[in-house]
């Protein structure tokens, strides 16, 4: 991709716990106006990464820059109000009902004695009608289903008026039909809003799917960045990974589909047949 | 600027969308329906512990002695005795409760009240020290108090690392035990034994507290709970989580400047009646089962005072002419109320 600006970037940012070192001079930049994905194995700082792109690290070296500065810099509040954050386990307040939790996306917007304005009204209202969950408004959501509830999330995340929304797996918990649904939300917003969109992922088929920009992430290191073709191919996936793997052509999207080896001998004659092989492929993926 | 054009470009949401007030009206008059409920038990509390028990007054008799009136033996009894006591309770249980509800909020954890988790009896351990081993009075020992609350719940909460909840709770009940042997070993040295003394250091009481005290406790909550009212706004966002309230601009150091005031509002309590036990950790979840679950510091702050009237209407008259402290009463009725949280919690799966 022939990128275009970055609000928010990264340059040689050190990230860890005490002594720990999780991840290792990252510079990347998050292309304004597109989806980015951050993709590789179980603690390899991927999460942290996206935190310390959230301010929620304070970094060990190096820095986070929005708009030209230092992240740690400004005024937290200030920083809600250009960039949205949706946590991996946000904590819905028992009894509490949507049109509230949304609301609490205002948050930033208000001072100790302001009250509600009719601006905060419209930005819960636009939220609440972008990701669908309008007619929820009167329920609690503690008796949401849980796409509806990552649904509601969402909204909070967007009536705080972000232009960038940073999320930690929102698909985690969430059965295929809802991940694609979820998915397709936020690919949503990105064209109709223009909102820039990065987050982590587990599924590296969806997240070559939705993705503009990938980001593989191994051991705290980037070890590969750029269009899901760059990024997903054989060689990538088993240095990331460390898994022995074919990348084949979603018939879908025409974005690239890793189909795991394993060990494991196919329980019957593989038939000639590619179609059929895609669609073990796919089922195993998908878990 | 670019969220402005964003929303120009926007189609007009549908017309016939319901005012997104009444999706939320429920929960709203339910609120106000618990809080105007509970001012008028705070209310009806008050009158029962002033104007009945052994010697009764009638609602014109207690305004006109209020006023200024003197009535022989019944304007000592009322302005020396009764109202007193009756004033201090209410005070004490609106910092108690509020406090309380404000720790299991932010801890998440509906056993992290500060008489649980070590600040009361940290206050009560300091305070003593002052008046047995300073000789220190009054205003003294009540800084005092404040300095050790302050102390212990930083012992406490280094110890008990970032993590929250269970650590802070294990660490806390582990601290509040050390306290109570330091408040037993400096009255067991001390040469001047005095009953009353050590009840109201060691289980809380009212008894002959005078009004200079109250004025004093008066006015720190004048201070503290204002300054709680404004600060509790973050609290919509923390309630939502550590990195969630983060993403809204609530750091973390508004937990512990949160909790701060908490501690304060125990120490005061403790300074004035001692730490009487578990009004803090009882009002909370009392009020949270009013508010249908929702947490609400008001609410809180309310049942606190309540429960210390009851609680002290009860003491003072249980066992005829004996006036017993009130932290034996709440006491007895707070170890039950644990054992019951605990047992529903471990048939939930949601309580600690």
């Amino acid at each position: 991709m022939t990128h275009h600006t970055s609000r928010l970037l990264t340059q040689d940012l050190t990230l860890g716990y005490g002594e720990r070192r999780v991840v290792r001079e990252v510079s990347v930049a998050i292309p304004d106006g597109a989806i980015t994905v951050v993709v590789g194995p179980n603690a390899c700082g991927k999460s942290t990464l996206l935190k310390g792109l959230a301010r929620l690290v304070r970094p060990q070296g190096g820095t986070v820059l929005l708009d030209g500065e230092q992240i740690h810099r400004r005024p937290t509040k200030e920083v809600a109000k250009v960039l949205g954050l949706l946590p991996q386990n946000p904590i819905a307040p028992e009894g509490v009902v949507v049109a509230d939790l949304v609301g609490r996306g205002r948050h930033p917007h208000q001072g100790v004695f302001t009250r509600w304005t009719a601006e905060d009204r419209a930005a819960v209202e636009e939220a609440m009608v972008l990701t669908d969950t309008y007619d929820l408004a009167d329920r609690a959501v503690d008796e949401l289903s849980g796409g509806q509830r990552q649904r509601v999330w969402i909204a909070m995340a967007l009536a705080q008026g972000a232009d960038l929304l940073l999320l930690d797996e929102p698909t985690t918990y969430l059965d295929v039909a809802h991940q694609v649904e979820m998915l397709d939300l936020l690919a949503e917003l990105n064209t109709r809003r223009g909102t820039t969109i990065a987050m982590v992922l587990h599924d590296l088929n969806l997240s070559a799917r939705y993705a503009d920009h990938l980001v593989a992430l191994h051991d705290g290191r980037i070890v590969a960045e750029g269009t899901p073709d760059e990024v997903v191919t054989e060689e990538v996936v088993r240095t990331v990974f460390g898994l022995d793997n074919r990348v084949v052509q979603d018939p879908v999207s025409h974005t690239p589909l890793v189909v795991p080896v394993g060990r494991h001998r196919p329980r019957r004659p593989v038939a000639p047949d590619p179609q059929a092989d895609q669609a073990t492929a796919t089922s195993q993926e998908n878990r | 600027m670019p969220v402005a054009t964003a929303r120009a470009e926007q189609p007009e949401p549908p017309k016939v969308r319901p005012d997104l007030r009444t999706a939320t009206r429920r929960p709203r008059r339910r609120r106000r329906l618990v809080l105007v409920g509970l001012a008028l038990a705070l209310v009806a509390a008050f009158a029962v512990r002033v104007l009945l028990g052994d010697y009764t007054f009638t609602i014109p008799d207690f305004f006109r002695i209020l006023f200024g009136e003197q009535i022989p033996v019944s304007t000592f009894i009322l302005m020396e005795t009764k109202l007193p006591r009756a004033v201090l309770a209410v005070l004490v249980g609106l910092a108690f409760g509020a406090a309380g509800s404000l720790f299991q909020m932010l801890l998440r954890n509906p056993l992290a009240s500060p008489d649980i988790v070590g600040v009361s009896l940290g206050a009560s351990a300091a305070g003593i020290f002052a008046l047995l081993t300073l000789g220190l009075r009054d205003g003294a020992v009540s800084l005092f108090a404040v300095i050790g609350a302050v102390l212990i719940s930083g012992v406490v909460r280094w110890v008990a690392g970032t993590t929250g909840g269970y650590r802070l709770v294990l660490v806390g009940v582990g601290v509040a035990a050390a306290m109570v042997s330091v408040v037993q070993y400096l009255l067991a040295r001390s040469n001047t034994w005095d009953v009353q003394l050590a009840l109201r250091w060691l289980v809380g009481s009212l008894n002959n507290v005078p009004w200079s005290t109250i004025g004093l406790l008066a006015v720190a909550l004048l201070v503290l709970l204002p300054t709680l009212a404004v600060m509790a706004r973050s609290l919509e966002a923390l309630e939502l989580g550590a990195d969630a309230a983060a993403g809204l601009g609530t750091g973390r150091h508004r937990t512990d400047a949160l909790l701060l005031v908490g501690v304060l509002l125990t120490a005061v309590g403790v300074a004035a009646a001692g730490p009487v036990a578990f009004v803090a950790f009882m009002a909370g979840p009392i009020a949270r089962a009013l508010m249908g679950g929702r947490h609400s510091l008001l609410a809180g702050a309310l049942v606190g005072a309540v429960l210390m009237l009851l609680a002290d209407h009860t003491a003072a008259y249980l066992v005829p002419d004996v006036v017993l402290p009130v932290g034996i009463v709440t006491g007895a009725v707070g170890g039950p109320f644990l054992l019951w949280l605990l047992a529903r919690g471990a048939a939930t799966g949601r309580t600690g």
